[in-house]
């Protein structure tokens, strides 16, 4: 006898059949009319018209019944919120029933029910359950917080709620402690900075004593959370390692890989040196290989993982190629992430093996995985030089199969093969010539017409071909089209004498009949190029172009490491922060790998968890489409190349000048996508050529900043990170701001973490209170490489547009790259724009003070400040502020001074120093000023001269 | 944490729909069928999708979709170690996974699945607690039910799940006591062309069938239990033994579990059971093939190869095969192109030989691809490895139980490329 007989009762009276039923005096009738109403829900039939009926079976002593009830309640509360006011009672009075099972049950399904009114009514009995004797019941009371949580977040709070959920953290039932992990970072995760889950030694131990007992689920949760803390120092770190190893000897394959996340993130502090991080490393293999036997499903999750590990610590995986092997009825989702692997692990000393697998897996069915495992074999000639020849004689051996599509992608690997070993290989260049006709993929036909021009001089043939592909030039995809106009110019170069009548025509196709931007101004700079100067159109087109590296692929280092520190999460399987795609968890905190020990900042290394500080202002980064940001959007960003006076001796016309000082990089730039992956490096000759006459004529702005010194000792804080590489596709910025002789200077150290090479650097400044702008271009004359960092120092005036701004030392700065254009805030000292001549005469002084009235004046201390008047003065003095009298009163030195903003706002001050008594060591300042609200920002400075 | 989950069948029709939040509406799963859709096979679709507002989570098992839906940021093992295991349910509860059987037992599958997962959390995912609180179904129960107006639902708090000991109720009792352990060893192995071994690996596992009185602590030991590259344990079993004296010590869960899997790898030498002769050529003129296979015994440590069978996917373009085998059966299935040769017991003196024509269809190039054979077997008697149990202790309970240990080796994904 099955359910299916539920079903049966297909008449139109059912539901009044199922009435008569539910309203029965006989409990077995009732039981089976409830059982059919809550078949027929499952299957998404309409009964909630019969909820009062359902509603009034609930108060039974029938186990089962009051199960099936709940469940249609839970269901249809919602859409019946009245009716479901007559629930509560029965729902009170089950939350004090001596059965366990039932209160649990009871305040379980009560958070279920998502009706506002009814959660009013469960805060008592779920207060009461929270502190049940019983932990079956204590453990449903956490997660029902979390349901009420998602419910009205509000009352939570309220109620204190939280609070006691952290109590329960240090409860003596493991099985309770795992839940109210779950609960509290299920609520944490949308409040990202309430600081839920305050993690100090004390709770992580409960935490690790816990993990042993509970059930494999509160394992997740727990070693998720432990994730988050950050150890004090190595031996922290390494005790926690200790204890969590045992986990990767667990069945669920979810709580071996949330144990590998914290041991991944751990083993960051522990010294390489140490004895334990070798046996640690040793001991990640053989659980990371074990996930690859489970499921597919988990083979995928557990792939996606290992490609970070095996980016982040090769060593681990290093003897492990074998696993990676594909079979061939692994689903491809499988396939493709092995391949990948396959390659990241690839070295000298296992490459003849992964070459004998990618050939062999190069003849499968599936043409998907076909493709990848041909350009693999691409990237292993470029990853192991030793093994580039073997690579090259696999590839030409594919080709001869002359199936289409492998031919296709071999031909676009053997072009990157080129670029990575010049002058090695072309001896195939004939082969490949043979399967011309054959291509018809615009990446394969790009690449066959890049080799075609790169190697013109060796193709007696070349123009023919070349000639050959221009018949059909407007049926060409773009890729092809650009690709074939460079080549064709390369070819001109080469063989100016046959090849003239050719250059015209593919010039004027691309310049004339061709609707696209990028075509025409490739075209229309090639053409100005030959017709001005041939020589330095040869030195650009035909410039020697960087290696391409096997890093291509690579993730970037900064993404990697907070990947790692969501080793499981789905961040691991997209490859991407959480920040990027996690809906719903506002402000997702950016996750960091501890310092290693020794370095000495590990202790000091920022808390991953803990929220941001609040006593500095952070630099705030503002997001790209800020609304209040829109002038500053629209503002001109020009490349530094266009602005500074143009070469007195260059023989060339401004216009052309232009063309090529913002065509080019575009140019350029584009060049290099083709060529399969952006190394974006190629224009590295050529803006150095055109801005050198310019640096030459900012020499002296230069001098000015560096040459000088600081013969005044103006205060200028350290530098800070205004613009983290995270948010800025890699470039990092951290700057502080600096008067040296007068002039306000912006000091950068611009650090490139990205995988390309940035050039054509530009800054601009959105309004702000002081009318603070650069004095000059941004100079950063040769292209940043990546891992490079450079030294900029921008000298500013305070004649820009003025704007008030939030508070009011705060600057929103924009600063483009070839990449893209980002935007950061930062504040800087009010003490920069201190004038050199804010000294006061004293009569001026005094009548000033009294001329401004008492609530303009504002008082501050400074605390902790071991310094005597003198010392004090001559500190101020050296950031423009300036001592005009000196008295003592009382044993206290009172300093009358006085400071000139670049505006031409003056300020004045009283300080007041306990002279003789070195226990009292505040320092009370006085300011009056005619605009008070720079009090604050002048105050700020005071602190930061004084202590400094 | 998991929000819903939706059961989908081959044909895609969502069969049954459970939510632990808020309702999500069925139109979701017009993602996953996008996708299932562009992946055409089934077991293509990828496990992890992302949708604006969503993400699907979905396992394969048998011919059903498991499809979960989440919302925020959980960890994707976590769920797919959770429809595993509600599949597993399932499995154990109604003898089979399938959308007949679920739609039967619905109303109890409903109930499984609410005491399975609160409001996205794991509840009670052990089958012994499940078993105390929902009685599985038996026919001999339904009937009795009906005429005494008993419930399937227990109405006592499942013990178990309070204890040091979730995984065990309390108060086992058994008249006949017996403790039987299953070593069962799969080899995965690629064989190249010429038969050298490409890799191989052994993933073993141990089943536990374990019917005893009282509280019993067991101890297993083994001969050579340095063999095992990585072992992962059911949550039973005591580590920190198990690290210092290599012994599997645990108070055992009440009928049949897993006691441990094991793997021991490629730095290990993997005995291949078999070997395999094999010729698969199309000829370049006329719309024909050749196939030549002969299997022969390798390390089989004397023992007797059983349940030997060879599936081979052809290309697409084979119409028909026209072979003979010396023994067993063949069969070729034209709408999936698979070649299946079943052949038995493995005789040493006598080797088994399929070898005959494939007719292809005409007009049609010869296709690269060269297929892979699958060979299926079965060693009784034998843990391929080498991994032998000492001896089995038990404390704590007074009475002799019977003890036994049987072995097996099996082909687990086992292939040979031509």
């Amino acid at each position: 006898m099955t359910d299916s007989k539920y079903f049966t009762t297909t008449k139109k009276g059912e539901i009044f059949e199922l009435k008569a039923e539910l309203n029965s005096d006989k409990k077995e009738k009732k039981k089976e009319a409830v059982k059919k109403v809550i078949a027929s829900m499952t299957v998404g039939k309409d009964v909630s018209a019969l909820f009062p009926d359902v509603v009034n079976c609930m108060q039974t002593d029938n186990l089962e019944l009051k199960k099936l009830v709940y469940l249609y309640l839970m269901n249809y509360a919602k859409s019946q919120p009245d009716m479901a006011i007559m629930a509560v009672n029965t729902f009170v009075k089950d939350c004090e029933d001596p059965n366990p099972l039932i209160r649990a049950l009871a305040v379980r399904t009560m958070g279920c029910i998502r009706v506002d009114k009814i959660t009013e009514y469960l805060c008592e009995p779920l207060r009461k359950c929270l502190k049940d004797e019983d932990p079956y019941v204590r453990k449903t009371a956490a997660v029902c917080v979390a349901k009420l949580h998602d419910i009205n977040a509000q009352l939570v709070e309220d109620q204190g709620f939280l609070d006691t959920l952290k109590d329960l953290i240090s409860d003596s039932n493991p099985m309770v402690v795992a839940n109210a992990v779950a609960a509290l970072s299920e609520i944490a995760e949308s409040h990202p900075n309430s600081n839920l889950l305050d993690l100090n030694p004390q709770t992580i131990n409960k935490l690790l004593t816990a993990l042993n007992e509970c059930t494999e689920w509160g394992q997740i949760f727990i070693l998720d959370c432990l994730a988050n803390y950050t150890p004090r120092d190595d031996r922290e770190s390494q005790s926690i390692c200790e204890r969590v190893t045992p986990r990767l000897s667990h069945a669920n394959s979810a709580v071996v890989l949330s144990a590998v996340k914290v041991l991944m993130k751990f083993m960051e502090m522990l010294p390489k040196d140490l004895d334990y991080y070798g046996t640690l490393l040793k001991k990640l293999a053989p659980p990371l290989v074990t996930l690859l036997s489970a499921e597919p499903e988990l083979q995928y999750v557990a792939l996606r993982n290992i490609n970070l590990i095996v980016q982040r610590r090769p060593e681990i995986l290093k003897h492990e190629m074998k696993v990676f092997f594909v079979k061939y009825n692994d689903p491809i989702y499988v396939k493709l992430e092995k391949l990948d692997i396959m390659i990241r692990l690839a070295s000298q000393a296992n490459i003849a093996q992964v070459l004998a697998e990618l050939k062999e897996y190069a003849t499968e069915v599936d043409v998907d995985f076909v493709r990848k495992a041909v350009r693999a074999i691409g990237r292993c000639a470029i990853k192991v030089e030793q093994s580039a020849e073997r690579c090259v004689s696999t590839l030409l051996d594919l080709i001869q199969t002359k199936v289409n599509y492998v031919v296709q992608e071999a031909i676009v690997v053997i072009k990157d093969i080129f670029r990575k070993y010049p002058n090695k290989y072309e001896s195939v260049i004939a082969t490949l010539c043979e399967n011309l006709d054959s291509l018809d993929e615009p990446e394969a036909r790009a690449a066959m017409i890049w080799i075609v021009g790169e190697y013109a001089e060796r193709i007696d043939n070349a123009d023919e071909l070349l000639e050959s592909f221009l018949e059909g030039f407007h049926d060409e995809s773009t890729q092809v089209q650009l690709q074939l106009l460079t080549a064709i110019v390369k070819l001109f170069l080469k063989k100016p004498t046959e090849t003239q009548e050719l250059v015209q025509q593919v010039l004027s196709l691309a310049t004339q009949d061709s609707d696209n931007p990028d075509l025409r101004d490739r075209g229309y700079i090639y053409w100005r190029l030959l017709s001005t100067d041939p020589v330095a159109a040869k030195e650009v087109v035909l410039a020697e172009k960087p290696l391409i590296s096997e890093e291509t692929d690579l993730i970037e280092p900064t993404l990697l490491e907070e990947l790692i520190c969501h080793i499981g999460t789905l961040a691991s399987v997209y490859h991407k922060p959480p920040s990027a795609f996690v809906e719903g968890s506002r402000g997702v905190q950016h996750k960091r790998l501890p310092g290693s020990a020794g370095s000495g900042e590990s202790v000091e290394s920022p808390d991953v968890a803990s929220a941001p500080g609040v006593s500095e202002a952070p630099p705030a980064v503002i997001p790209s489409q800020g609304d209040l940001l829109g002038d500053l959007l629209n503002l001109d960003l020009t490349p530094p190349t266009t602005t500074g006076p143009p070469p007195p001796s260059s023989g060339m016309q401004m216009g052309a000048m232009d063309l090529l000082g913002g065509g080019l990089d575009s140019l350029m730039g584009d060049e290099s996508e083709p060529m399969g992956g952006g190394f974006g490096a190629a224009p590295a000759a050529m803006p150095a050529s055109f801005t050198a006459p310019v640096s030459g004529g900012l020499d002296d702005l230069f001098d000015l900043g560096g040459g000088v010194g600081m013969p005044m000792g103006a205060y200028s804080p350290p530098k800070t990170v205004w613009l983290p590489a995270m948010k800025a596709k890699g470039l990092e910025i951290s700057g502080t701001f600096a008067r040296r002789s007068g002039v306000v200077q912006m000091e950068m150290t611009l650090t490139n973490k990205a995988m390309s090479v940035m050039t054509d650097f530009a800054i601009q400044f959105n309004r702000n209170s002081f009318g603070l702008a650069p004095a000059g271009p941004l100079q950063v004359l040769t292209p940043l490489s990546p891992n490079q960092s450079i030294e900029v120092t921008l000298p500013l005036n305070t004649v820009g547009p003025v704007m008030k701004m939030e508070p009011l030392n705060n600057l929103q700065v924009a600063v483009k790259n070839n990449i893209d254009v980002f935007y950061f805030s930062c504040q800087y000292p009010i003490s920069m724009l201190f004038a050199e001549d804010g000294k006061m005469e004293r009569q001026v002084f005094l009548a000033t003070w009294k001329d401004i009235p008492n609530e303009n004046e504002s008082q501050f201390q400074i605390k902790d400040c071991h310094l005597n008047s003198d010392a004090a003065s001559n500190k101020l003095q050296g950031s423009n502020i300036f001592t005009i009298a000196k008295r003592t009163v009382e044993g206290q030195d009172m300093l009358y001074q006085s400071m000139k903003l670049s505006n031409g706002i003056w300020l004045l001050a009283e300080l007041r120093v306990q002279a003789g008594n070195p226990n009292y060591t505040s320092l009370q300042v006085s300011l009056k000023c005619r605009a008070p609200e720079v009090s604050q920002c002048v105050f700020q400075s005071y602190e930061a001269v004084l202590k400094n | 944490m998991i929000h819903s989950l939706f059961l989908i069948n081959q044909s895609g029709d969502i069969f049954l729909e459970k939510h632990w939040k808020s309702v999500i509406g069925r139109s979701v799963c017009d993602y996953f069928f996008e996708a299932k859709e562009k992946a055409v096979d089934p077991e293509n679709v990828a496990p992890v999708l992302q949708t604006p507002h969503h993400y699907l989570i979905s396992i394969l098992r048998g011919k059903l979709f498991f499809l979960s839906v989440i919302q925020t940021e959980v960890p994707p093992l976590f769920v797919i170690e959770f429809l595993h295991r509600v599949a597993d349910t399932f499995q154990d509860y109604f003898g089979d996974c399938s959308e007949g059987v679920i739609k039967d037992n619905l109303v109890t599958v409903y109930e499984l699945l609410e005491e399975m997962l609160d409001n996205g959390f794991p509840l009670a995912t052990e089958s012994n607690v499940l078993k105390e609180m929902i009685r599985p179904p038996t026919i001999l129960r339904s009937v009795v039910n009906t005429l005494t107006g008993g419930s399937n639902v227990g109405d006592t708090l499942p013990t178990g799940q309070l204890s040091n000991i979730p995984w065990r109720r309390a108060g086992v009792k058994y008249t006949n006591n017996e403790a039987y352990f299953d070593v069962i060893e799969e080899i995965d192995a690629i064989l190249d062309k010429s038969g050298t071994t490409v890799c191989a690996e052994i993933q073993g596992v141990i089943e536990a069938c374990v019917r005893l009185t009282g509280m019993p602590d067991l101890t297993l030991s083994f001969m050579n239990p340095r063999l095992l590259d990585d072992v992962s344990f059911h949550p039973c079993v005591r580590f920190k033994r198990w690290e210092s004296e290599r012994v599997l010590s645990f108070i055992p869960p009440d009928g049949n579990f897993t006691l441990m899997t094991y793997h021991v790898s490629s730095q290990n030498l993997v005995a291949i059971p078999v070997y395999v002769k094999q010729n698969i050529s199309f000829f370049e003129t006329g719309p024909c093939g050749r196939l030549d296979i002969t299997i022969g015994p390798k390390q089989t440590m004397g023992k007797t190869v059983e349940g030997l069978m060879v599936t081979i996917h052809m290309p697409k373009a084979v119409l028909s095969a026209n072979l003979t085998a010396t023994q067993g059966n063949y069969s070729y299935d034209l709408a999936t192109k698979v070649l299946v040769w079943d052949i038995g017991k493995l005789n040493p003196q006598k080797l088994p030989n399929l070898r005959g024509s494939l007719s292809m269809q005409a007009g049609v190039p010869r296709p690269e691809e060269n297929p892979s054979l699958n060979i299926e077997l079965k060693i009784q008697q034998l843990a391929i490895s080498g991994l032998k149990v000492s001896r089995l202790d038990m404390y704590g309970e007074k009475y002799k139980p019977f003890k036994g240990v049987k072995y097996v080796t099996k082909a687990g994904k086992f292939q040979v490329r031509t």
